[in-house]
């Protein structure tokens, strides 16, 4: 398969061909569209690693991260997890699998339940799984509120008594509580302020070494990626474009877009001006992909020609460990030839304009 | 020297929210802009960074209010003692005003071009076909391709990235002399923001607007600004030039925030934390309103409040470290994380 990174072993999730489409009218009494929100994903996420998928509004990777706890049925595609295929599981074997996938929200505001107290929230995990008694359950609710950095009485209250940081120190104490071993955080410090983000990223760096956790990392700011990522996938209109390791694909981004999304972060520090890749436009509307790769309307490389909007570029192995989805970015299997056959004008060239990021 | 374009001084806006609590939101803030300057103010929620900017706009509503001795000057006049009339006149004409959410500060049953057009009709009197003309051209000049045609459309046929721009064409009928930016890509991707942030920056050159920039982003802050206002519970904590707060901040929040965040190209094993959250603005604490949170507070910033100490030129910082500089070679637990709540 394309994506599998060069790790030992079985990998932990294997997710292949992962495709979600929502059916939507347009109008309330239009034509029927079908919109991608992913688009044929596929990667691995090893044991012990975090993997982060970056990717701008309407990326699909919210809708990724849910298909893979089937919180969103997908469509086609093969989940593996452990080496059960999470696709066929039912009942009891479904939730035995959810038990080890756990979920933090972006919002710690709408995601716990403000009726129930912090103590019912995270207890609710341990009773459903039949992993404690309630006494134990209590007890180990205390441990858990100590060791995300609350204070174990805090049990008693209620959600909206505590500020985002701690709602969202909450939530990962909910996770942790049925003792998962893969966490998906969904944009998990997006909704903090800088101080505080910085403590719950510190937070899930130290239980992810306390307890082996495995991450999927979703997350639109990529400085706290870089940060936090062994590998980082990028996503745009439901497809992965680039796959690497975090260190390579930061210095050396090979995707056009990737090279433009780390481009347009803007750089606290008033020393560095860098060369800024603005792009043109929005991102078109999933309901109406363009055809191709999918980023060629707004693409700045200067090889780009016809080919681009007639063949859809394979996620390929550019460099050990590292992949991106190009046809103009060599070495690639789309030959020269096939590429002039579908009106490309200009060979495929080597185009770095980040090389030295940093 | 001629005089600032804005001149707020010891700004104080409360809040009373009931039962006798009140929320000291902005507790004496005093700054200036000149003419064609771009100023950012930084700082985390709830630290007053809005409430100035809405206090500026008069825009204040019950139950806060400006408190007496504030002060506001623009342009040479006094704009709390200015009647709301005379208030609504400068409001959108000389000081125009650019909001986070670009679709709640839009009227969803108006199309664009009608938005914007009633703007150049209100203050400048223009009939319906020069206002409308004014907007195409308007929308034309903030990048928005095939402008006759998108000024027709309502707000949500547009992306966010382009009702920003709708939102900055706007702020730009009347050529104001100052722009308050308040979080304005915030809620954008980053290559739309990236877009944004250009226009802005071409604006302001082309028009030599003055630009108030309200942000939590200090990349924004580095890219766009020349002066940087750091502010922590309702007040001023740190004013200096741009480059000089990146190289040498001296307030201790302002040396956190720096820290706290995460840089691309900048591989650390843990991110330095500011330990505890930003207080109340009911409850500000004692003393140095940073002091809890704080590596090296000792005694007297427990008490005694402390002034904007004057730093070197230009720069000022409210820290009562100015006086006694070696303390910062002692640094410590801060008292929340001594008190173990939200320990990090």
């Amino acid at each position: 398969m394309t994506a599998s990174s060069a790790g030992n072993g079985q990998p932990l999730l294997s997710v292949r061909n992962l495709t979600k489409a929502f059916r939507s009218r347009r109008g309330l009494f239009g034509p029927a569209e079908v919109v991608y929100a992913v688009n044929d994903v596929s990667f691995d996420v090893h044991d012990g690693e975090t993997l982060a998928i970056v990717g701008e509004s309407g990326c699909g990777k919210t809708t990724t991260g849910r298909s893979i706890l089937r919180l969103i049925e997908p469509t086609s595609g093969e989940i593996k997890f452990a080496g059960q295929n999470v696709a066929e599981l039912k009942g009891g074997a479904l939730r035995r699998m959810r038990r080890e996938m756990q979920i933090i929200f972006q919002d710690p505001f709408s995601s716990l339940n403000p009726r129930m107290t912090v103590g019912a929230i995270i207890r609710e995990g341990m009773l459903i799984h039949g992993l404690a008694t309630r006494a134990e359950a209590d007890k180990r609710t205390g441990a858990l509120l100590e060791e995300v950095g609350l204070r174990a009485e805090y049990a008693s209250r209620y959600p909206h008594e505590f500020s985002g940081g701690q709602r969202q120190r909450i939530g990962v104490a909910r996770a942790l509580s049925v003792q998962p071993r893969l966490i998906i955080c969904d944009e998990p410090v997006s909704a903090l302020d800088v101080s505080v983000q910085a403590q719950v990223i510190n937070l899930l760096q130290d239980l992810q070494r306390d307890h082996s956790l495995t991450y999927i990392f979703i997350a639109h700011d990529l400085s706290v990626v870089e940060h936090i990522a062994d590998r980082v996938a990028v996503m745009y209109l439901g497809k992965i474009v680039e796959l690497g390791r975090s260190e390579a694909l930061f210095s050396q981004p090979l995707m056009p877009y990737t090279q433009a999304l780390l481009s347009a972060a803007p750089v606290p520090d008033p020393a560095r001006r860098r060369e800024r890749i603005v792009l043109e436009g929005d991102v078109p509307s999933p309901a109406n992909l363009p055809s191709g790769c999918v980023f060629h309307p707004r693409c700045h490389h200067p090889a780009k020609d016809e080919a681009c909007a007639r063949i859809v570029p394979p996620l390929e192995e550019k460099e050990a460990g590292h992949f991106a989805a190009c046809i103009k970015q060599p070495p690639t299997k789309v030959t020269w030839e096939e590429q002039q056959r579908a009106g490309g004008v200009r060979e495929p060239r080597r185009y770095l304009p980040l090389a030295a990021l940093h | 020297m001629s005089n600032p374009l804005l001149t707020v001084k010891d700004l104080r806006t409360y809040f009373y929210p009931g039962g006798g609590a009140v929320a000291r939101s902005v507790d004496g803030v005093s700054f200036s802009i000149d003419a064609g300057e771009t100023v950012g103010i930084v700082g985390e929620s709830g630290c007053g960074k809005s409430v100035t900017a809405l206090s500026i706009m008069r825009l204040i509503r019950s139950p806060g209010r400006v408190e007496a001795g504030s002060k506001i000057e623009f342009d040479g006049k006094d704009l709390i003692a200015l009647d709301e009339e005379s208030m609504r006149r400068i409001r959108g004409n000389r000081i125009a005003m650019i909001f986070q959410e670009p679709m709640s500060a839009l009227n969803p049953v108006f199309t664009v071009g009608d938005q914007i057009a009633e703007v150049a009709r209100i203050h400048a009197g223009a009939t319906r076909r020069e206002a409308w003309k004014k907007a195409v051209e308007m929308l034309g000049l903030t990048g928005i391709p095939a402008p006759d045609q998108r000024a027709k459309q309502y707000p949500h046929q547009l992306s966010g990235g382009m009702r920003q721009r709708v939102l900055i064409a706007m702020a730009l009928v009347m050529n104001p002399a100052l722009i308050i930016a308040d979080e304005p890509t915030t809620a954008l991707d980053v290559t739309i923001q990236a877009q944004i942030l250009e226009l802005l920056r071409d604006v302001q050159q082309k028009f030599g607007t003055a630009v108030l920039l309200i942000t939590h982003d200090l990349g924004v802050i580095a890219e766009m600004t020349k002066r940087v206002i750091v502010m922590y519970g309702g007040e001023v904590v740190e004013e200096t030039s741009t480059p000089d707060l990146f190289t040498s901040a001296h307030h201790p929040y302002s040396e956190g925030l720096l820290h706290a965040m995460p840089r691309v190209g900048d591989k650390r094993e843990r991110l330095n934390v500011i330990p505890g959250t930003v207080p109340p603005p009911t409850a500000w604490p004692s003393g140095c309103r940073f002091h809890d949170r704080c590596k090296y507070s000792w005694e007297r910033t427990e008490h005694e409040h402390p002034p904007l100490y004057t730093i070197a030129p230009g720069h000022v910082s409210r820290c009562h470290l100015a006086e006694e500089p070696q303390r910062r070679n002692a640094p410590h637990k801060p008292l929340v994380a001594r008190r173990s709540i939200d320990a990090a």
